[in-house]
């Protein structure tokens, strides 16, 4: 099963690979993964998404928990959260195609951020499926290039993910 | 006053205690060996090869309740001290082992003896350091034997960079630490063990099952006092020897692959199981559906949350110190006065006599050919089972394991978790050097006895007369039964020809040194190597064993522990002759 992990760890220089180490050592998977410095700057935030059984996701917090630099792991799985992922997508817009990805990029809520005679590139957040919808939606010629972040998660409402 | 990163690392490990630092200087490290020789409060154990600086530092530790220091250089100074940091990792041994850098305006651009340490050792410490600036470097030093003390204790690289240990800076060590994102568990959650005393009562076929942990958190006394007051019967495993008195009434021999069928058994078919400090590892259990195919309980102690449920699903899991968690749960039991039904018990010490009467490590004496398993009972006798033993690796490990009756924790040190071949004579050494007064033996084979062989300098450089046991049958022993057993008795390179005159060896290294090779010879020389006369000099004594000889009981890979290979004498036993078997299941 799919599971979205937030890690609160030590903003230091080495964690990133104690954690992806850990991953690739005990042979779990890391099927996306996000960090950047929290607004507290000694703070950084991962999200990790990866899936396995249920004992498999426990061990993954537990060998986290043991790192000296994690501070705190949350499972966003275990309560209602939000996903979001950012994808920027250069495709070739000439003739009629042009107005044609202006129409699928307002459809999706995207921007279009660059312009040249051939190309667009459009910018589109939300969920992982959304993107994918979206890939899905144009004809794969058109498409030049992709680039996506992984996703970030945050619980919905009260829920947070403090020290 | 300014003092130099070097000075700095002196003082702090004065501060810490240190008795003793096990190194071997090299380029990145000079500043720190200058800073070494101008002071006297520790002194430093110049090894042969750095491998045996990290397992003597380890051994020093595992023989007594300090943590144990190791130097090295930089590149090859510090990538040979790997085995001994992996070993340590995985016996969660307290360590703090300090590797040279190159300076920091060097790192990353393949500099002469570089190698990036802290990537290089990240998967199999605690926790590492690359101190990069002298201010840090105290802080740091404190943070790491603080870190490779508490908790699940283990071990913890500081990396300094050549001009960090020349650098100068205010000196202040800090008196305490507190890191946020760390805080080992003590206390046990006091409902959880308010279930497990609850559960123990309710059981009928109860049984402990003792580790490591018990060892390394100083628990001795604790399981000792659970063991009486519930009157179960106790195993210990490999990591856990001395934990309960290897003579004590309740015990019942070490379990696992080469574990006694008596303890085997009674692990398979309890019905409620107290592991304490112990990680149901693939050598103790072997596969879990089999072991859990009988319903059993499992309460479950362990500092290490990550240890409990990893390889079984565990009811009732309690976090904490073993010490604190069985000293609470020692006074709830008192409290309550909850026990394990009597006439319940009864029938189930009844099974486990039956299952003992066999006895699994019986074997065939010989008048003709020198047994393994007699020299080590034969030490016993000898050294009246006082003896601190170090083991390397392969079966001379499981006979000593086996025979020797350990009596009290950190008594038996061996490589568990990392079967490390080369550790025992740089562990006796460590070993005796932290128990000056005591006997250390160092059960090796002459495999093992040949990967840190040149030890023998170092004992002799500071008068550490270990007594070596090696117990030499011309094969790399547990290759050997493997292969008899699973590769059609083909000896695929098990077979060392070419052996050195081990009793010239000694000599050469300034020891003594005795051949073996009449059984009716073992007691005298074992009586004269720990006798007053060579009570000063390292013996080494090469024993030529029987060459077939092999290590029973054991459960092949895969199996259950009730389908043990037994010995000759007990072949063809049936090995689930338990009288309750309906009763199975009736624990709700």
């Amino acid at each position: 099963m799919r599971h979205i992990l937030s890690i609160l760890i030590e903003n230091e220089a080495g964690a990133l690979s104690r954690v992806t180490g850990l991953f690739s050592a005990r042979g779990y998977n890391i099927d996306s993964l996000t960090v950047q410095t929290t607004e507290d700057p000694t703070l950084s935030r991962m999200t990790i998404v990866t899936h396995g059984s249920d004992e498999v996701i426990e061990q993954i917090t537990k060998q986290l928990n043991k790192l000296i630099e994690v501070v705190k792991v949350i499972d966003l799985n275990e309560s209602d959260h939000i996903e979001r992922e950012l994808m920027l997508i250069k495709v070739r817009a000439t003739g009629k195609d042009r107005e044609e990805m202006k129409r699928m990029a307002d459809i999706f809520r995207g921007r279009i951020i660059d312009v040249t005679e051939k190309t667009y590139t459009i910018e589109l957040t939300g969920p992982g499926e959304k993107l994918d919808a979206f890939i899905k939606a144009l004809d794969s010629t058109v498409i030049l290039e992709t680039v996506r972040t992984g996703a970030s998660g945050i619980g919905r409402g009260e829920r947070i993910l403090k020290i | 006053m300014e003092i130099s990163g070097s000075e700095i690392l002196v003082r702090c490990l004065q501060e810490e205690g240190v008795e003793f630092v096990f190194g071997y200087p090299g380029g990145a490290v000079l500043e720190i060996y200058d800073a070494i020789f101008r002071q006297t409060a520790f002194k430093h154990v110049l090894v042969r090869h750095e491998q045996a600086a990290v397992h003597a530092a380890d051994a020093y530790s595992r023989s007594s309740d300090k943590v144990g220091v190791a130097l090295v250089t930089s590149g090859p100074g510090a990538t040979n001290a790997l085995t001994g940091i992996a070993t340590a990792y995985m016996d969660s041994i307290p360590l703090v082992v300090i590797s040279g850098q190159v300076g920091t305006s060097a790192i990353g651009l393949d500099a002469f003896q570089e190698v990036d340490m802290v990537g290089c050792s990240r998967p199999i410490v605690k926790h590492n350091f690359l101190v990069k600036d002298v201010r840090d470097l105290a802080e740091t030093i404190k943070k790491a034997f603080y870190i490779a003390a508490t908790g699940r204790p283990g071990p913890v690289v500081i990396d300094i960079p050549k001009d960090v240990s020349i650098h100068k800076t205010e000196y202040k060590y800090p008196e305490s630490v507190a890191i946020r994102s760390y805080s080992p568990p003590t206390k046990g959650h006091p409902g959880q063990i308010k279930k497990a005393v609850q559960l123990i009562a309710e059981g009928k076929r109860p049984f402990l099952y003792v580790g490591g942990g018990a060892v390394q958190g100083r628990a001795g006394k604790e399981v000792t006092e659970l063991a009486n007051i519930l009157g179960i019967p106790v195993t210990n495993t490999l990591m856990g020897l001395g934990a309960l008195d290897g003579t004590h009434p309740h015990f019942v021999g070490m379990l696992g692959m080469h574990g006694t069928y008596e303890a085997n058994l009674a692990m398979q078919y309890c019905d409620v199981l107290i592991a304490v400090g112990a990680r149901f590892d693939d050598r103790v259990i072997s596969v879990p559906n089999h072991f859990l195919s009988n319903p059993k309980k499992i309460i479950h102690i362990d500092v290490d949350p990550s240890s409990i449920a990893k390889r079984v699903k565990v009811d009732i899991p309690i976090v904490g110190d073993v010490k604190h968690v069985l000293t609470d749960m020692i006074a709830q039991l008192r409290e309550s006065g909850l026990r394990p039904n009597p006439s319940a018990l009864e029938a189930w010490w009844k099974q486990v006599n039956e299952w003992r009467k066999p006895d699994s490590l019986l074997y065939t004496p010989s008048t003709e050919v020198i047994k393994p398993q007699h020299v080590i009972q034969t030490l016993w006798n000898v050294t009246n089972g006082e003896a601190i033993v170090t083991s390397d690796v392969g079966q001379h490990q499981m006979w000593a394991a086996q025979y020797y009756k350990f009596r009290r924790p950190k008594q038996w040190i061996n490589s568990g978790g990392l079967g490390t071949m080369g550790f025992g004579l740089p562990a006796a050494m460590g070993a005796q050097l932290a128990n000056p007064d005591a006997q250390v033996a160092c059960v090796t084979g002459e495999g093992s006895i040949q990967m840190n062989i040149q030890e023998l300098s170092t004992c002799k450089q500071y008068h550490t007369p270990v007594k070596v046991l090696s117990l030499n049958n011309r094969y790399l022993g547990m290759v050997r039964q493997w292969q008899e057993f699973f590769y059609g008795t083909r000896y695929s390179e098990s077979y060392m020809d070419a052996l050195p005159d081990f009793v010239k060896v000694a000599e050469a290294y300034g020891h003594v040194g005795f051949k073996v090779e009449n059984p009716a010879d073992v007691e005298p020389v074992l009586k004269e190597a720990f006798g007053p006369s060579l009570k000063e000099r390292l013996v080494f004594i090469d024993f030529r064993t029987d060459q077939t000889e092999n290590v029973f009981p054991m459960v092949q890979n895969g199996r259950g522990l009730n389908q043990m290979d037994l010995p000759p004498h007990m072949a063809g036993m049936q090995q689930a002759p338990f009288e309750n078997n309906r009763d199975y299941g009736n624990l709700s």
